[in-house]
């Protein structure tokens, strides 16, 4: 299991933008660098990307729930 | 010599100590928004006081400097890296030419500063190398700094320190929670006994809307006395006749949401300022994270004015302690 962490606190979006599908779903099979969420501040939205392949298992955050840098955001078992 | 950006981290900026002198024509005094940290920076590195730094804003950049470069990191507790390699802040740092810098993930408060031997040698302007975003002045290229940017260093000014780091005690804190100093007035007037309650009495909790012009808290709200609109204000009870603002201005559009304007804002508008932060705590107000919870303590003048004539007795315990 790796843990993808916030780098930077803010609000944590699922979705690229209102009424989009989400970028991953759990269950769904993730690449090195692909994004599973943004992470809105200082109105900039930062994409977080997973830096393991493998299998989304699940959101630690709601969709647009506050986190803290380090918060881990979601869990993703490496392939 | 120079610092090579490679990546440019959320926004990543050039300051000073700002750019005072043009409020009156709506140009904001700017600079470094935790004044503290970045003059300890720079007395590690033996500057004067007066180089610019680069502010880091929660996410730090990463760059490369193509010549030995003395270097120090201050400010909001993050790791930093050399060529990959953990080696501290609040301290000395000394990079071989071809040495890269990085941050790793802050642990609290949201603003750190790289300052370097000689400062980041940009162009004054006005007075200041401090960049205005907004206003697209000042700094590099008078915005944030983007990947490729390849910032001058100037030539040191000042000898170099016989200490390397700062002491603990003379450290700031990052805290979840802080109590910040005010000053009612000018339109306190305006807020109803229970409103002026609220805000004074009640805890607020720093919202992600926060950058370098203003801060805006979540809270219980406020109410304001009814009355009628003078000519000229708009139609919100929180609206007044267009006035300046004072730096550290609180004001509560819609009484719902407490805004405390920071050194890159506005000079003046149509919101009741109901009080302001004393600058002695304006440092202080520029470390919260969002989700800080924060407690408005009304103080006097006279308390206000004491707080001020004792900040710099901090700063000059560090001095002291360096050069020890």
């Amino acid at each position: 299991m790796a843990d993808i962490i916030s780098p930077i606190p803010g609000v944590f979006y699922r979705c690229p933008g209102p009424g989009k599908d989400p970028f991953v779903q759990v269950g769904d099979t993730v690449a090195v660098g692909q994004t599973v969420g943004i992470v809105e501040i200082m109105k900039q939205f930062t994409e977080v990307q997973s830096d393991v392949a493998g299998v989304v298992a699940s959101f630690a955050v709601e969709d647009a729930g506050m986190v803290n840098p380090g918060d881990v955001l979601v869990t993703v078992t490496e392939a | 010599m120079g610092i090579e950006i490679t990546s440019p981290g959320l926004s990543t900026t050039v300051q000073d100590r700002g750019r005072t002198g043009h409020y009156n024509v709506g140009i904001p005094q700017g600079g470094s928004m935790d004044q503290y940290s970045a003059e300890l920076a720079n007395m590690l590195v033996g500057n004067t006081g007066t180089e610019a730094v680069l502010e880091c804003t929660y996410m730090g950049p990463a760059f490369a400097v193509d010549e030995p470069t003395t270097l120090a990191v201050t400010g909001a507790p993050v790791g930093v890296l050399v060529n990959g390699e953990e080696r501290g802040q609040w301290r000395r740092l000394e990079l071989a030419a071809g040495d890269s810098v990085s941050f790793g993930v802050i642990a609290g408060g949201t603003r750190f500063y790289v300052a370097v031997r000689g400062g980041i040698d940009v162009p004054e302007v006005l007075g200041s190398r401090s960049t205005y975003v907004i206003g697209a002045i000042g700094g590099f290229q008078g915005r944030a700094l983007k990947a490729g940017d390849r910032l001058p260093v100037g030539r040191p000014a000042a000898a170099l320190p016989s200490g390397d780091s700062i002491p603990e005690d003379l450290r700031p804190d990052f805290a979840r929670e802080q109590r910040i100093r005010v000053l009612m007035g000018l339109y306190d007037h305006r807020l109803t006994e229970g409103g002026r309650a609220n805000l004074l009495g009640e805890a607020w909790t720093l919202s992600p809307v926060a950058d370098r012009m203003g801060l805006r808290y979540n809270g219980p709200g406020v109410a304001w006395k009814p009355r009628e609109q003078p000519f000229g204000a708009g139609s919100d009870p929180s609206n007044i006749v267009d006035a300046g603002y004072a730096v550290g201005s609180i004001q509560i559009p819609g009484g719902t949401q407490p805004i405390v304007l920071h050194r890159d804002a506005v000079s003046g508008g149509g919101y009741a300022m109901v009080g302001t932060v004393i600058s002695a705590d304006m440092d202080l107000l520029a470390r919260a994270a969002p989700g800080t919870v924060t407690h408005f303590d009304e103080v006097t003048m006279e308390q206000a004015l004491a707080a001020r004539a004792e900040a710099p007795a901090r700063l000059e315990a560090a001095r002291a302690a360096l050069h020890g």
